[in-house]
């Protein structure tokens, strides 16, 4: 047990823990040079499409220092907000982290959030300045920036590049001396904490666990101790690049476990495995559930497609525990499913995941967070409101309350005017600013979270030229002015295009609602009126115009096979439409919302 | 490039096995040919093919190339139609669409060419910026009045990279209106059909028994053989078309190889190309034919896409062709689009 490690790689959103991670299975010789490529851990199409990692990513590597054989457990894990909960569940399996800083940009939002989270847990942080090799990098500043914030000497800072392999033995020795090995009683009754699960379609839910005291063996009868259900533990191993099956996983390290269980669901990440004979008293406390953040509606684009889609939905679930759906339906679009994600990003990685994964064309809705109603009748019971639809006739509503969040920005002097404009236009209200270093600045804001739904990122990421980055927490619910905007194509409500929006803003956010719609559907045979209204008042209008004439002049020898191909795709644009009443709507213009102001 | 051309002929001599019906000479500017030219270029053809009887052999042409030696010239060679590009009567639609004939030599040749070519065609422009209805119609009239038996009547588009797009987007220029479009439309249907024209294709007419063979032969889906640069063939199952740049075409023929690039067609695309092309003409789609040649599948398919055209009146059957009506035929390419088959 002296000799195993477990650490994870935490930091900012792409400040190179993917990369760095690739190195040390390199220099560890856990991958063969066959088996090597680029950010190796993001194992999903998407992941290494998007070069971001969604998933926390466990893996262990053999390496000998100093004639001593050791045991590595690493643990890579996301950087983007939206999984921070990743974060927090990998952190719970380690003794210690790196916190990888990015040289040229040093200590961002994301860097502090995950730093705490690793101190709250003790870990040990092994502070990582990355990128060296960057032209644009600024190691003298950046060390300091970092010495600040963490407290440590300068020595403690390791230089490395994921790119170069530089610094990379600096780092497995640093995590040989400085972080500690695993305590714990082998002969105790087993204690093993889930921090991880993953769904095999063979095998059924993989279990990832990390051992605290005794010991797990094949053929074990165990104990899931929050569910309070038992299993046969029909293999257990560890974790290298493949599974390797073993006869028993020990105290302090890191593995596997198949049961047999084929629904994610049964797994509680945060729960604790023990013997079922000899149950542990030890229960360490387990995670707060994830909360989803954003909601929208998702409905297939051919209404025949529902119970397929019903399907493909549990089956990502099964991969993704954090999505949560119940059924519902909308007078537009028929049936579908509501859903709550964890974030932006992570409606958008499901909608792309459904349509990748599972070949589902789908609408996704207006997304909204979560409100709370109170009618008069019961000026004291919450009503929950995750859908404009459901709000109760505004007549009855006493008052609606919204999510807040803390918010925290980091971002250049130069910008500190843009950023606050930006987050006051956004209901944000500035609770602190502090200057990190002479030219950067931590803004601190409490804003409605509906607001950083409504095309938040894109905005922070103009205004600021891309020097800024983003951290929120929620801090509750505030009681606010909020009406619903309902949008009508030609004189219908289409439920799917209501979003419930401030009072003060709905009659611009109407406006740009209309003429983006406008520039979304396409002409039609016959004139669609576009308006936005608040309950029976029409506070904008457009129209898109009749499409008069569509039919190419020249159709002979040389025409045909370009023009074949052109109405092709232009076919395949209508089957991701959706028609509603007789006009056709295609999926963006679910979103339009979004993307007013571009 | 004659020369090339020739060669190109007979390296794709096993390229087609049937009888030739049509020739044509166009793209670019074929007028450019001296009858000598002409003569090796059609020699070499009837060596190396079969060809009909009486084969319809067409030279396209702009009106400025066109003089009275040119005519006579290629009416002492196997050319027996003309397809001459007058585009317009007006002076001020030729100057925006940066024709280089004028009003005159538009008329002129024609007259000319009457005098030794029987089967002639030209070409009209319809919705040019500022053209009036009455001014539209005067073109059509000149037209009629020289009792020319074959009309192409386009509707302008605004070609990206040329001029008239720059004075537009200028504002020196108005913008092209599809209203004005449809109106200029719907006044050439009218009158060509008083005069006893038939409107075949989409955007030809013509007098009866006066059809363009060697169109209707794409628009059947009939194999043909195109040479020399950016030359497009089909042999009934795959396209194939000739690179553009004319040295590199030269070169490469006189290597000995073949400058194409090929695309085979599977039978779903075969099918959308039948339902493109077959919805401009007055043949339209057969459901029998779909039937035989695609089986069944497509013509289920195509049954259940065409009901929402048929409610709303843009298409209708006849005869058990199924034809886009007065009202869809100008958004013909949205409809052919909804009838195509995307995956199976
Ligand atoms: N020049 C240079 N580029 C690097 C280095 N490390 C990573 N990168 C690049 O930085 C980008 C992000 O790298 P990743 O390793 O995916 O970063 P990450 O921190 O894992 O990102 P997330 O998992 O999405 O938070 C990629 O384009 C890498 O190629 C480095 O040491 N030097
Ligand atoms: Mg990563």
């Amino acid at each position: 047990m002296k000799n195993i490690r477990n650490f994870c790689i935490i930091a900012h959103i792409d400040h190179g823990k993917s990369t760095l991670a690739d190195r040390l299975l390199d220099v560890t010789g856990s991958v063969t040079a066959r088996e090597q490529q680029a950010q190796l851990l993001d194992s999903m199409d998407l992941e290494r499409e998007r070069g971001i990692t969604i998933k926390s990513h466990a893996i262990q590597m053999d390496y000998t220092y100093e004639g001593e054989q050791y045991i590595l457990n690493l643990i890579d894990t996301p950087g983007h907000v939206d999984f921070s909960y990743e974060v927090s569940r990998s952190i719970a399996a380690c003794e210690g982290a790196l916190l990888i800083v990015d040289a040229a940009q040093s200590i961002q939002a994301q860097t502090i959030s995950n730093l705490y989270l690793a101190l709250e847990n003790d870990l040990e942080i092994i502070p990582v300045l990355n990128k060296v090799d960057l032209p644009s990098a600024n190691p003298e500043e950046v060390t300091d920036d970092i010495v600040d914030l963490l407290g440590c000497n300068p020595e403690d800072v390791i230089h490395a590049s994921g790119k170069t392999g530089f610094g990379v033995e600096n780092i497995l020795k640093a995590i040989i001396e400085r972080v500690p090995a695993p305590k714990g009683d082998p002969d105790a009754p087993l204690q093993a904490l889930i921090f991880d699960s993953v769904y095999n379609t063979f095998r059924g839910i993989e279990t990832y666990f990390r051992v605290f005291n005794g010991e797990i063996k094949k053929g074990q009868k165990i104990k899931f101790v929050a569910t309070d259900k038992e299993y046969n533990a029909d293999e257990v191993g560890t974790l290298k690049l493949t599974q390797i099956a073993k006869q028993s996983v020990k105290t302090g390290d890191v593995g596997y476990l198949i049961t047999g269980i084929k629904t994610a669901k049964e797994v509680k990440v945060g729960d604790t495995i023990t013997d079922f004979a000899n149950p542990t008293t030890n229960i360490v406390e387990g995670f707060e559930d994830v909360k989803p953040m954003v909601f929208a509606g998702i409905y297939p684009v051919d209404t025949e497609d529902y119970e397929e889609l019903r399907n493909s939905m549990e089956k990502l679930q099964l991969n993704d525990a954090s999505l949560v759906f119940a059924p519902e339906s909308s007078a537009a679009l028929g049936f579908g499913f509501r859903c709550g994600f964890l974030g932006m990003l992570h409606m958008e990685i499901i909608q792309e995941r459904l349509e990748r994964e599972f070949d589902m064309t789908v609408i996704t809705t207006v997304p909204n967070v979560s409100y709370n109603a109170f009618t008069n009748k019961n000026p004291d019971i919450p009503f929950i409101v995750n859908n404009p639809s459901d709000l109760p006739d505004p007549s009855t509503v006493n008052r609606v309350e919204e999510p807040y969040i803390k918010a925290t920005i980091i971002t250049k002097s130069d910008f500190v005017g843009n950023v606050m404009s930006l987050c006051i236009e956004k209901r944000g209200m500035i609770i602190n600013q502090t200057y990190l270093t002479p030219v950067r600045v931590e803004l601190t804001f409490e804003m409605p979270l509906a607001e950083i739904v409504f095309d938040f990122y894109d905005r922070l990421k103009t205004v600021s030229k891309g020097y800024a980055s983003f951290d929120y927490h929620p801090i509750g619910m505030k009681v606010s002015k909020l009406v619903r905007l309902d949008v009508l194509l030609n004189a219908q409500p289409v439920d799917a295009l209501s979003a419930l929006i401030h009072a003060d803003n709905a009659h611009n956010i109407g406006k740009k609602m209309c003429e983006k719609l406008k520039e979304l559907i396409p002409r039609q045979q016959f004139d669609i009126p576009i308006q936005a209204a608040i309950g029976a008042k029409i506070i904008a209008r457009e129209t898109v115009k009749a499409l008069r004439k569509d039919v190419t002049a020249k159709c002979y020898g040389g025409d045909i096979s370009r023009k074949r191909k052109l109405l092709e795709k232009q076919k395949k644009g209508k089957k991701r439409m959706r028609q509603v009443g007789n006009v056709e709507i295609p999926q963006q213009a679910f979103m339009a919302v979004l993307k007013l102001n571009d | 490039m004659v020369d090339a051309i020739c060669k190109e002929i007979v390296l794709r001599k096993c390229e087609i096995d049937g009888e030739i019906a049509t020739i044509y000479f166009g793209g670019g500017t074929p007028s450019l040919l001296t009858n000598v030219e002409v003569d090796k270029i059609l020699s070499t053809v009837y060596s190396t093919f079969q060809i009909s009887e009486n084969p319809e052999i067409t030279l396209e042409a702009n009106p400025d190339d066109l003089t009275k030696a040119k005519i006579l010239e290629f009416s002492n060679s196997a050319i027996n139609r003309l397809s001459i590009g007058v585009q317009s009567f007006f002076e001020h639609d030729l100057k925006l669409m940066n024709r280089a004939h004028n009003q005159t030599e538009a008329l002129e040749c024609i007259v000319l060419a009457k005098k030794h070519f029987e089967n002639i065609s030209i070409d009209l422009i319809y919705g040019i910026p500022e053209m009036s209805s009455e001014q539209w119609i005067a073109n059509i009239e000149k037209a009629l009045s020289l009792n020319i038996p074959h009309l192409s009547c386009y509707a302008l588009t605004v070609e990206p990279k040329t001029a008239l797009e720059q004075f537009i987007k200028k504002g020196i220029v108005p913008p092209v209106e599809d209203d004005v479009a449809q109106e200029h439309h719907a006044i050439l249907i009218e009158m060509t059909e008083a005069a006893g024209y038939d409107n075949y294709e989409f955007s030809n007419f013509c007098k009866p028994g006066w059809e363009s063979k060697n169109n209707t032969a794409y628009w059947q889906g009939k194999p043909y053989l195109g040479v020399g640069p950016s030359g497009h063939s089909y042999d009934g199952n795959q396209r194939s078309w000739n690179i553009s740049n004319n040295p590199i075409y030269i070169k490469k023929i006189n290597d000995g190889e073949l400058p194409l690039e090929r695309e085979v067609l599977s039978t779903r695309d075969k099918y959308n190309e039948y339902v493109m092309t077959r919805l401009r003409t007055t043949n339209g789609i057969s459901l029998k034919e779909i039937n035989e040649n695609f089986g069944l599948i497509f013509s289920e398919y195509l049954s259940k896409q065409m009901i929402q055209h048929i409610d709303s009146g843009l298409l209708c059957v006849k005869m058990d062709a199924i034809i886009v009506t007065k009202k869809g035929k100008f958004l013909s390419d949205g409809i052919a689009a909804d009838l195509f088959m995307i995956n199976i």
